[in-house]
């Protein structure tokens, strides 16, 4: 199984103090792998750090065998990735539809980003009622189902969420979950899921990364986690 | 390799946002000794100061006194608006026509007591104290209007009074006469100092003193304890609230010092000349000040120094320039006036950019720069 | 009641240009947060370049388009070269930076074409129409009247209608989003800035010629005035821009009219320190409460 993303010894940080140290490990192509941790362990910082919001201090980020390092932002969802921040990042301002069509703005393909638009909404129907709605009008999780459609236009092939479930009805998160699933056992999408929900990230993952203090303390198939109770214990608490 | 990798380093606490600012703003020491050893220190410094300028006008020519009595006018307006810009973040545009405010006062003053023949040597500090006086009480007032403002429309609104006094000296006509403007006696040596004493001499020694005076109040008052409320206030309002500065009170009373000193320098500026007009006090006047202030590095005191010598020297500049080429009077008259406003605005745009800090912070750099190198010459 | 009217019809198409310059301001506001105070000196510079162009070749339409390209440019130009260094350690480091411009550029017209007042051609009569007996607008009010309506159409469309001004709208309200989502936002702040500009070259050609006349220090008060237009509509608000520039053509006119024009300053003051104390957030602020 080849690895879509290779993240190798990467550190960074805000300012002079490093956040992440050394951080290591794989995503293998069409699977969900889960990173873990408690608050503060620097969960988001790295999936800003894999976007290039924030510039490593050291180490590398190979992309489907590519190196990302010099590569701007803006040029990550052209070539296939995709990435939720944490908290959403659905702009407050704009309506549902608009926000949408942002997600496709960059796309020389217009029919298919239509298309792209139209099976959200299919997905979405919350959504597809919703479409002059300004984007604060929205709940929680319609919010959800916003930032995701919208990084789905872009028809990503990794695709990275900071804490979906957060603030969701337990319901709702799990269909969020149930869908990632789907649409990484579909259509090929691999997802790489940063979750305060450990139970329903280890439900759907393949893989669990458990991170502490900036570091990987453990990468190992998610199934491991679920069953093994002395390990969740040790590394996650429960 | 290990060694050079950050995490392996220990480093310290990345510095929170309010003290990158500080970092822009030299002259603004942690600690500083309060009281009465301070305060002789800068009697001390500006005694020594005033005596070597004294010693220097003896040898000048009256042209270039007058330029020595400048510096001292604008070093008093300087020295209290970087005190309000930089200590405080207050950023006011309307220095100029507080300058004016100072200015008319000595000049109706003075101009009421000649009107009534009333003479002697005690008019001219009593007309330059009036000058602070009013300037003081146009401060407060603004002041208050600017405690409730913030950056940018703090800026807009002082701008707006920049943009006042040719309008208040046309619709007050028979007080400021308009845009002819006023004139009052010319100040002359004592008769004390000899029959043949250069005026521009004395004109100079005046200047110096009023701005030794605001020199040593504003030292004093930046290492006071109300200087360490202006800067807590300028870095962080609600950790200042918490700390318990009184927020708008601070910031009021940052801004009638400021303007008290732009009225004791208008003041001055006035008696240098025997005139005042609105043209002189032109929006103009109000960014060569800030100029004067950015290019010293805002919040220094020696910045002030600074700024108010390149104010009168780059002021001369294309007369400096068209006597030494011979240039076409054409393009001679162009250069006139508009030289000097170029080489300002460019060094407000390169200071701001490449040296935020400005000459005083940039000196402060490099000291730091060749310290560090030589404590770490590896890197 | 005539002089009413006449100063009414008149504080409307001087409120027009203030309107259009108010939007300018709002423009970069909402793309950079911060108030562009170079905005007058920069319209005084395009209008030279425009009415270069009217006086080299007669005519007054290419003179206007060069005046927008010129403006474009410069817009363009400051962004790319001054603002986008502006340091954010310091706060007063934009404002500081614009008026270190403003010096300039009047500087550079000073020199290249004298502080001089120049005459300005206009293409329309700015003799006052009677209507019934009642001196109304002149052609060159309506003209006016007209280019900036179209003006703020056109803006309007650009920024619900077309992609770009998609991009723009959600470059200015979350950057880092719309970053992730492709949106390429530091040219966005370019294209911002160039828009603004042209937007104050347009209205600097339409100032010029209605007693300014052209002048490096043209624009100074008219800076304030727009300003203070753009802070009775919020800043935020380019709806409010437009209705704050009216607003304060209209008051301004009844001053002027029935008080004299020295007052204007003072009126100006009066008027946005009011605004300012009362209703920081401008007249049409929404709930969302503002840091002023
Ligand atoms: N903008 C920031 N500036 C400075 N430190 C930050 C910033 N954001 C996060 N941190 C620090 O980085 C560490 C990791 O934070 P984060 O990546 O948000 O953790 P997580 O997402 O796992 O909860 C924390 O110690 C946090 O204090
Ligand atoms: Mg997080």
């Amino acid at each position: 199984m080849t690895a879509i993303l290779e993240v190798d010894e990467l550190s960074s940080g805000y300012g002079p103090v490093p956040v992440l140290r050394d951080v290591t490990f794989e995503v293998p192509t069409g699977t969900v792998t889960a990173i873990l941790g408690a608050n503060g362990a620097g969960k988001t910082t790295l999936l800003r750090t894999l976007s290039g919001l924030l510039r490593p201090t050291t180490g590398r980020v190979r992309f489907d065998g590519e190196d990302l390092r010099g590569v701007p932002v803006e040029r990550l969802v052209r070539r296939g990735l995709a990435h939720v921040p944490e908290g959403r990042g659905v702009v407050a301002e704009l309506t549902v539809e608009e926000n949408l069509r942002l997600g496709g703005l960059w796309r020389r393909d217009r029919a298919d980003a239509r298309r792209a638009q139209d099976e959200v909404y299919q997905l979405f129907d919350p959504l597809a009622r919703r479409r002059r709605h300004a984007g604060h009008q929205l709940s929680g999780g319609e919010r959800q189902m916003l930032a995701l459609g919208r990084a789905l236009i872009a028809r990503p092939r990794l695709l990275l969420l900071d804490e979906p479930s957060l603030g969701l009805a337990p319901r709702v998160s799990g269909q969020i979950m149930t869908l990632l699933r789907q649409l990484c056992d579909g259509s090929g999408l691999t997802v790489l899921l940063v979750e305060q929900n450990v139970r329903s990230a280890l439900g759907i993952a393949d893989q669990g990364v458990v991170m502490s203090l900036g570091r990987v303390v453990m990468a190992t198939p998610a199934a491991q986690l679920r069953d093994d109770e002395q390990l969740r214990h040790a590394y996650l608490g429960f | 390799m290990t060694a050079t990798r950050p995490s392996e380093v220990p480093t310290e606490r990345p510095p929170a946002a309010p003290s990158a600012l500080r970092r822009l703003l030299p002259g603004a020491p942690g600690s500083g000794t309060v009281g009465g050893s301070t305060l002789l220190r800068h009697l001390i410094v500006a005694v020594l100061a005033g005596t070597a300028v004294v010693l220097l006008t003896n040898q000048l020519p009256p042209y270039q006194n007058l330029q020595v009595a400048r510096v001292g006018a604008f070093l008093c307006v300087t020295a209290g608006y970087t005190v309000l810009v930089g200590l405080n973040g207050q950023l006011s545009l309307g220095h100029g026509a507080l300058m004016a405010t100072g200015a008319y006062t000595v000049a109706l003053v003075q101009q009421a007591l000649a009107d009534r023949a009333v003479q002697g040597r005690w008019i001219l500090p009593l007309s330059l104290l009036l000058a602070a006086g009013v300037t003081a009480a146009v401060g407060l007032a603004i002041g208050l209007a600017a405690a409730r403002l913030r950056g940018p429309y703090l800026a807009g609104v002082t701008l707006a009074v920049a943009t006042l006094v040719p309008a208040i000296t046309t619709i007050f006509t028979d007080v400021f006469n308009g845009e002819q403007g006023l004139r009052f006696p010319a100040e002359t040596p004592p008769a004390s100092l000899g029959a043949y004493f250069q005026p521009e001499r004395w004109l100079a020694w005046v200047a110096l003193l009023a701005a030794l005076v605001t020199m040593v109040l504003m030292a004093n008052l930046v290492r006071s304890r109300f200087g360490r409320s202006l800067r807590a206030v300028r870095d962080d309002e609600v950790a200042a609230r918490l700390a318990g500065i009184p927020v708008a009170r601070t910031q009021v009373l940052a801004f009638v010092v400021s303007a008290a000193c732009a009225g004791l320098g208008g003041g001055v500026y006035a008696v240098l000349t025997g005139t005042v007009a609105p043209g002189k006090f032109a929006l103009e006047l109000s960014l060569f000040l800030l100029m004067a202030i950015v290019i010293g590095g805002l919040g220094s005191l020696a910045g002030a120094v600074w700024g108010a010598v390149l104010l009168v020297a780059l002021q001369d500049l294309p007369s400096l320039l068209t006597e030494t080429f011979t240039l076409p009077s054409g393009l001679a008259r162009r250069l006139e006036g508009n030289l000097a406003l170029a080489v300002f605005g460019l060094t407000l745009v390169v200071v701001m950019l490449a040296a935020p800090g400005g000459l005083q912070g940039a000196a402060r750099d490099l000291l730091a720069r060749l310290g560090a190198r030589r404590r770490h010459p590896s890197r | 009641m005539d002089r009413f009217l006449f100063l009414t019809l008149d504080g409307v198409s001087t409120g027009a240009v203030y309107a259009a310059f108010a939007l300018a301001l709002v423009l970069i506001w909402r793309a950079a947060r911060l108030v562009n105070f170079a905005q007058g000196a920069m319209a005084v510079a395009t209008a030279y370049v425009g009415y270069a162009v009217v006086s080299a070749t007669g005519s007054y339409w290419l003179g206007l388009g060069a005046a927008v390209l010129a403006g474009l440019a410069l817009g363009a130009l400051v962004e790319r070269v001054l603002m986008r260094f502006v340091g954010h350690a310091n706060p007063l480091g934009d404002v500081i930076v614009a008026l270190g411009l403003v010096l300039l550029i009047q500087a550079v017209l000073g020199m290249v074409f004298g502080n001089e007042y120049r005459p300005t051609a206009v293409p329309f009569d700015t003799d006052a129409l009677t209507v019934g007996g009642i001196a109304a607008m002149s052609p060159y009010d309506l003209w006016v009247l007209g280019a900036v309506v179209v003006v703020v159409a056109l803006l309007a469309l650009l920024f619900t209608r077309t992609s770009l001004g998609l991009r723009m709208r959600a470059s200015a309200f979350a950057p880092e989003v719309s970053r992730l989502l492709g949106v390429q936002v530091s040219r966005m702040l370019t294209v911002g800035w160039a828009l603004a500009a042209a937007v104050g070259a347009l209205a600097g050609m339409l100032v010029v010629p209605t007693g300014l006349g052209l002048h490096p220090h043209a624009m100074d008060l008219v800076f304030v005035i727009a300003f203070t237009a753009a802070v009775v509509g919020g800043l935020d608000s380019p709806a409010g821009a437009v209705v704050g520039g009216l607003l304060v053509g209209l008051i301004l006119s009844y001053v002027t009219g029935y008080l004299g024009p020295d007052t204007t300053p003072l009126a100006v003051l009066v008027l946005l320190l009011a605004v300012l104390l009362v209703r920081p957030g401008g007249l049409f602020s929404g709930p969302r409460a503002r840091h002023v």
